[in-house]
């Protein structure tokens, strides 16, 4: 109790303490990049090559970012680019690298007698998820997906409202295993997607669209130490990105990322 | 129905596999909860035996806190720790935010208000006269105090079974103050929520049963010297 008392008192220590940098380097992260398993592969090689230690959080782009506003993070990988502007343009940020994308996918029951799933554009199909009030499982967690989702209904002229739109605000796969017991239809990131697909029964549209891609970029924090920069170098290196390349969910035998690094 | 027989051959064969993984997850979990019930039975006893012993204004006042304290949530709790360990928090030199440490912390604070609660209605709903006889023998406050939780030890008991269950069960806390970092702080609880959030749901059924075998385990083995107790 009387640690709830002391709370206000907390201004200032970070300055003081830049001469002794954290001993550990934070990687504040989207869910998606380690929940399909990703930074397992990519955490350890890094380590071996420079001997940092990373502690991953993930927590969704909308928390990482937050987390790197107040300096408790000292690496972002996100995939919000809108957010990620903003980020960087309010001088949060000392760098910000594409990394690796993918597409977002619309995805919905099997039996899909609204035709969404074969709707000839972006906009149609949601257009008719909204007129049909067919039900849809948003993530509403402020994370990278549920940005691009709310986006995505501001392009297509539909409120987002009504007892057909249900907020879960969990994570990816959890959202997916809703969606999947509800018959529902829900935005998702590919790299989840597909890491779960055997264990559901919901079907990806077939929409290309470039608004459906999904960017992944790496941010250093301002204010980080060495360790931070060296792992942004390495995820857009050849080695960090032949790894992307070459991982693999198991039960899906193509890439869940592509590499994306201009460097 | 599958998802729970597949669980339970999972969690077998992960324990005949001698899991390494496994092993450090268990390992933590025993060694974060041990150790904040630990320090919560160090401190919380004393804490509990001065309340029901003493009186001075204020007194019923802060057993209705401990009692209230009994339900405090998890998650307002690691929440409060995780933002006092931040960084730019009060606490932040110490640099402890995801690391063992810290959960020790969070679950210290969640079994305190438990052991100190349970203490001082244990010793509370001793007689009165095992006291004072005490004290009319000559014994001083220490040896008396010695006396009373010789006899309120079957209470002391329940209180260090009840702290303990509050820690090891608890997954708001440890997951934000510990991050959740495999290898480092990942616990049982929060190892099965990031198998459900993977989709792996047979891993975490596997994970909850052995999670609750330990807990019966310790149980058992706190019982049994209760128990023991009880005849001597």
């Amino acid at each position: 109790m009387a640690l709830l008392v002391s709370g206000c008192s907390g201004l200032g220590l970070r300055a003081d303490d830049q001469s002794q940098p954290p001993p550990d380097i934070i990687l504040a992260t989207t869910t998606s990049t380690y929940d399909t398993g990703l930074l397992d592969q990519l955490i350890p090689a890094f380590a071996k090559r420079y001997g940092f230690t990373i502690k991953p959080i993930a927590v969704g782009t909308g928390e990482a970012l937050t987390m790197g506003e107040r300096g408790e993070a000292d690496i972002l990988l996100v995939h919000a680019p809108a957010a990620e502007q903003a980020f960087m343009a309010a001088g949060y940020g000392t760098s910000r690298k594409a990394v690796m994308y993918n597409w977002f996918l619309l995805v919905g029951p099997e039996k899909d007698d609204l035709g969404i799933q074969t709707a000839d554009s972006l906009a149609t199909a949601w257009q008719a998820i909204a007129d049909n009030e067919a039900q849809f499982i948003s993530r509403g967690d402020n994370s990278g997906t549920h940005q691009k989702e709310l986006s995505l209904w501001q392009t297509s002229n539909r409120q987002p409202q009504g007892s057909w739109y249900q907020e879960v605000g969990q994570g990816m796969a959890a959202t997916l295993r809703i969606a999947d017991e509800k018959q529902a239809y829900t935005l998702t990131d590919e790299g989840t997607f597909r890491a779960q697909q055997q264990s559901l029964s919901l079907r990806a549209a077939e929409l290309t669209d470039q608004r459906l891609r999904n960017d992944y970029s790496v941010i250093v924090v301002a204010g980080s130490g060495p360790g931070a920069t060296a792992f942004s170098r390495f995820l857009i290196s050849e080695p960090g990105q032949s790894l992307i390349r070459e991982f693999r969910a198991a039960g899906y035998d193509k890439p869940l990322f592509i590499p994306d690094a201009r460097q | 129905m599958e998802l729970i027989f597949e669980g339970l051959s999972r969690a077998v064969s992960m324990l005949l596999r001698a899991d390494s993984e496994l092993a450090t997850i268990l390992w933590l979990s025993i060694k974060v909860s041990v150790g904040a019930v630990t320090l919560a039975l160090a401190v919380g006893v004393p804490i509990g035996t001065w309340l029901a012993l003493g009186k001075f204004r204020g007194q019923r006042f802060l057993v209705a806190i401990a009692n209230a304290g009994m339900g405090l949530p998890p998650v307002v709790v690691g929440l409060t720790v995780a933002v006092l360990l931040w960084r730019s928090g009060p606490l932040g030199a110490w640099g402890i935010l995801y690391t063992p440490t810290a959960m020790i912390l969070a679950q210290l604070v969640i079994a305190l208000p438990i052991v100190v609660a349970l203490t001082t209605s244990a010793i509370q709903s001793l007689d009165q006269r095992i006291r004072l006889e005490a004290l009319s023998l000559g014994a001083s406050t220490i040896q008396m105090v010695k006396v009373l939780w010789r006899e309120a030890r079957l209470g002391l008991l329940a209180a260090a079974m009840a702290g303990f269950g509050g820690a090891i069960s608890e997954v708001g806390a440890v997951l934000m103050v510990g991050g959740n970092i495999k290898g480092q702080t990942r616990v049982m609880t929060t190892a099965i929520v990031t198998e459900t959030r993977m989709g792996h749901f047979d891993v975490a059924i596997a994970l909850g049963i052995l999670l609750l075998a330990l807990v019966f385990f310790a149980n058992l083995v706190l019982t049994y010297l209760q128990q023991k107790q009880r005849h001597d």
